[in-house]
């Protein structure tokens, strides 16, 4: 009790705060609007403190003409002409105004409106979020105005974020290439090379090529092509590395995906010797789940809610339990007789996956559906240069979270025990009591289960349609045939290695070509290792 | 010529298939008036002869699957290998008559070509284009062939690498600058040997020359299933170790056969593209494949004229019910899949022997009765 009501006085004085400064800006708004001389010239000074979003709103109005003044009992009032009606600029109260001919329009001289602009532009550099003011202060210094130098430098010494600072140092060197003299050109090169800026190479080759204009002391000119190339060479080898670290997370999320669902089919295929072709279809179950729970919190919760952004948690287990009566279904009614023929499976599985197909079509329309990452997933971490998504993040964790359950399940529960017992021998684990239909039931539908989780997490990073799991199915059975069927160790490494190889090939070589490429050492790769990475070791012949 | 065929049955019904195919039907359509009721048309001509194409490319993976053990993926890759070969012939043939009336192929010019692609200026010639019909998608077959059954990839892995190996190649079609057309593909021919492809004349030869084709695979088959090389085919196909025990390398015999299935489905192709009028990168989707393996299933997977039957069956079926039920044509088809596996393991020529089968068990090996038991 007490904790939250701490808390809620720190809001209250928070939002005071706010309130504070807001009343307070507008103050001197609506006095730089009355007043004129000296009192408006330090109302301007004084303006430039405060960073908020008001300032932006006001003067644009004021810079179009949409304010207004009027006198009423001696009193002059400045009214701001909005979409509701009339807002007084002093504390943005609504006012009901009758004789609307004695408005008279109120717009600043030109001195003022580029005071004014000034303090629009660089209102931001001292805005509360170190986000705001890294895209301000970046957006200054890339346009190389000399007349924001001055305020970049005053403010760079207030700044106490040593990730805003650097973007500071970095902006202020970028207008230096531009305005400064020789000696600050040389310096501000030498320092863009320091902070591996990569949005400088543009600036710095430029005033390479233009090096005989822009130099007062030609003969400087060697110098400043030298330093230059070690500048550049210093912010593409730290952006090769950024490159190479942003490629290994991509490869391992895509590695995570095509983890969860040859798990399911290492599962099914590898494990029950059963080569379920509708487990693509498996996958868009996952992804139409998802998309049914986000639209039935929307229509509990409304779309902006604290309820409707954990859609995605309920979507998990629903999906789950949703694929998996689909799969016990399945095999109860066919793939039970099956198993004896898994060339025959093949077909059978293919069958039901046409007709899961097109049910999706007949049911949510040929065209992809729009499920939408929840707000907490949309932002991407910054992690030393290299831009991480929280939704990726999201899924190679989800990924190893479904590693972890599986094999708990498989290692240390009564039904993991009884699995593997059938999947070994299933005569033998029949004659010892093991109830044989019943286990190849549960697990078929875990293996389906597991499709589905990896459809969830394909919704966060791709498309959910009819089709969308086809796309995964052969790259999944690629993954479970390399890393030797029944092995999920293997299914692990092969899936994070396929995931990654692709990754790095298709910037390269562009998507298809890097596919295919992948294809083709899986080929050679089976050459060299026919049984795969894991191959069992046994001494009985197939047939 | 006798040992050819199994039984007298086996004879007359080829005889009589023989004269209706290649000899009634092209009379029925050549002569009669177009009012008459024994008028057979130019549209059915042409759809029959790509029912006759499919029939073939069916009996290409039959001898793969059926007689050999080998559940092929790609039989759909070879049948368009076949169909682009003749269609750079056909494309060419165009000259000057297409759309930007240049003598360049339309999608060449609309992608810029100064000129045209090394590998394309041989397929003037309608003989070389004809022998690449059956040496590239044999050459294809040979390297993956060679490859696959090197390292003893079998059973479902086998049929796993070659659906990724028709799904790269897939890929690889789409792409525009791999010279082939792109995801257009090859379209709108004028002429072939010089005859109007359109023509009526010309369309019939068409559909004889496939029906002779068809004719020619189905001795070929039978002639093969009768030497030795057969017989250690379906000794394969019963038990590969085994045979590899008695001394045959199974895996020249494999590559042989892949090779000349990868031969027969590409002539299918190449007969098949100048009726249909257009060749594309969906001719060899992986989906495509599986549609295949379909129809031998559902004709009798292993006999020498189900996979003619169920091809003509299954794609008749699919004409009709995309016109009657656009939306669920696919779940139709779907069903029947799992029925025919399910109930009907020899497909419709075995179901005879099937529904005998039940008799005498008195329904005891119907599958679905201990389902039904199981569910009430």
């Amino acid at each position: 009790m007490l904790r939250f009501f701490k808390g809620f006085t720190l809001l209250f004085f928070l939002t005071s705060i706010l309130y504070a400064e807001e009343s307070k800006v507008r103050g001197l708004l609506e006095l730089i609007m009355t007043s004129s001389g000296n009192e408006q010239k330090e109302s301007l000074v004084e303006l430039s403190n405060y960073s908020d979003p008001q300032i932006k709103t006001i003067v644009e109005a004021w810079r179009k003409g949409d304010v207004y003044s009027f006198t009423k009992n001696g009193e002059s009032i400045v009214v701001q002409q909005t979409n509701s009606g009339f807002e007084r600029i002093k504390d943005g109260e609504l006012l009901i105004i009758e004789d609307q001919s004695s408005l008279k329009k109120n717009r600043p001289s030109r001195r003022i409106r580029k005071s004014l602009k000034k303090i629009v532009d660089t209102a931001d550099l001292i805005a509360l979020d170190p986000k705001v003011r890294k895209e301000a202060v970046l957006k200054l210094g890339l346009s190389q105005n000399l007349s924001y130098l001055d305020d970049l430098r005053r403010i760079f010494k207030n700044e106490l974020d040593p990730s805003v600072q650097k973007v500071f140092r970095e902006s202020i060197a970028i207008c230096l290439l531009a305005h400064g003299s020789d000696q600050e050109k040389l310096s501000a090169i030498e320092e863009l090379g320091i902070l591996k800026s990569v949005t400088a190479i543009d600036f710095i080759e430029k005033i390479v090529k233009n090096a005989p204009e822009s130099l007062s002391d030609i003969s400087l000119e060697p110098l400043l092509k030298d330093k230059a190339e070690m500048a550049i060479l210093k912010i593409k080898n730290h952006q090769s590395i950024l490159d190479f670290f942003g490629n290994l997370f991509r490869g391992f999320s895509l590695g995570s995906v095509l983890l969860i669902v040859s798990f399911g089919l290492a599962i099914t295929f590898g494990l029950m010797g059963i080569i379920n072709m509708a487990h693509g279809e498996f996958i868009a179950i996952g992804g139409y789940s998802c998309y049914v729970v986000q639209n039935l919190f929307a229509s509990w919760f409304g779309t902006h809610s604290v309820g409707f952004e954990l859609y995605f948690l309920a979507a998990i287990p629903v999906s789950f339990v949703v694929a998996c009566l689909f799969g016990f279904l399945l095999e109860k009614s066919f793939i039970r007789f099956l198993y004896k023929r898994p060339l025959e499976s093949l077909l059978a599985t293919w069958g039901v996956s046409m007709i899961m197909q097109q049910s999706f079509r007949l049911v949510f329309g040929a065209a992809n559906v729009q499920v939408n990452t929840p707000d907490w997933l949309i932002k991407s971490a910054d992690f030393y240069g290299v831009a991480m998504s929280y939704s990726r993040i999201f899924v190679v964790g989800f990924a190893l979270m479904v590693i972890l359950m599986t094999w708990l399940l498989l290692s240390k529960t009564h039904l993991g025990l009884h699995i593997r017992a059938v999947m070994q021998n299933r005569k033998m684990a029949s004659s010892l009591g093991i109830p044989v239909s019943k286990v190849n039931a549960m697990t078929f539908a875990f293996g389906c289960g597991l499709a589905s989780l990896a459809g969830c997490a394909l919704s966060l990073i791709g498309n959910v349609g009819p089709s969308m799991g086809q796309a995964y199915l052969v790259d999944s059975f690629m993954v479970v045939v390399i890393g030797s069927v029944g092995n999920l160790l293997g299914a692990g490494i092969s899936s994070f290695g396929i995931g990654i190889f692709d990754q790095y090939l298709q910037p390269v070589l562009g998507p298809v070509m890097g596919k295919i490429t992948v294809f083709f050492i899986i080929i050679l790769f089976l050459q060299w290792k026919p049984g795969g990475l894991f191959p069992t070791k046994s001494r009985s012949l197939e047939d | 010529m006798l040992t050819l065929f199994d039984n007298k049955k086996e004879i007359i019904g080829f005889i009589i298939t023989f004269v209706i195919l290649i000899f009634l039907i092209p009379f029925l359509n050549a002569y009669p008036s177009e009012e008459s009721l024994f008028h057979v048309s130019n549209f059915k001509i042409s759809l029959w002869g790509k029912y006759i194409c499919y029939a073939v490319l069916a009996m290409s993976l039959n001898l793969l699957w059926g007689y050999t053990g080998l559940l092929c993926l790609c039989q759909s890759l070879f049948f368009a290998i076949g169909g682009y070969m003749m269609g750079m012939y056909l494309m060419l043939m165009i000259g000057d008559r297409g759309a930007y009336k240049s003598i360049l192929p339309d999608f060449m010019v609309f992608l810029g070509y100064q000129d045209l692609p090394m590998h394309w200026k041989p397929f003037y010639s309608f003989w070389f284009a004809s022998g690449a019909v059956l040496w590239v998608p044999g050459l294809v077959a040979l390297v993956f062939g060679f490859l696959a059954f090197r390292s003893r990839i079998k059973g479902v892995y086998f049929s796993i690498l070659t659906q990724a190996l028709t799904y790269a190649a897939c890929l690889l079609f789409f792409r525009n600058d791999f010279t082939f057309g792109g995801n257009n593909g090859f379209t709108d021919f004028k002429e072939i040997l010089g005859a109007d492809i359109n023509d009526a004349l010309t369309q019939r030869t068409l559909y004889i020359v496939s029906c002779l084709f068809m004719v020619l695979v189905y001795l070929l088959i039978s002639w093969i299933l009768n030497t030795k090389f057969g017989k250690v085919q379906q000794a394969i196909r019963d038990s590969e170790s085994r045979v590899r025990f008695s001394g045959y390398s199974t895996t020249h015999y494999k590559l042989i056969l892949f090779v000349v299935s990868a031969m027969i489905a590409g002539v299918a192709g190449a007969l098949y593209v100048p009726q249909v009028g257009i060749i594309n990168p969906d001719e060899m989707a992986p989906a495509k494949s599986l549609d295949v393996v379909v129809w031998v299933a559902v004709g009798g997977r292993g006999t020498k004229y189900g996979p003619i039957i169920g091809a003509i069956i299954v794609n008749m079926l699919k004409s009709y019910t995309t016109q009657a039920f656009p939306e669920s044509w696919l779940i139709i088809l779907g069903f029947i899949f799992v029925f025919v596996v399910l109930l009907m393991p020899d497909g419709i020529v075995g179901l005879p022997n099937t529904i005998k089968k039940w008799r005498q068990n008195g329904f005891q090996s119907l599958r679905f009765k201990s389902l039904i038991k199981r569910f009430i």
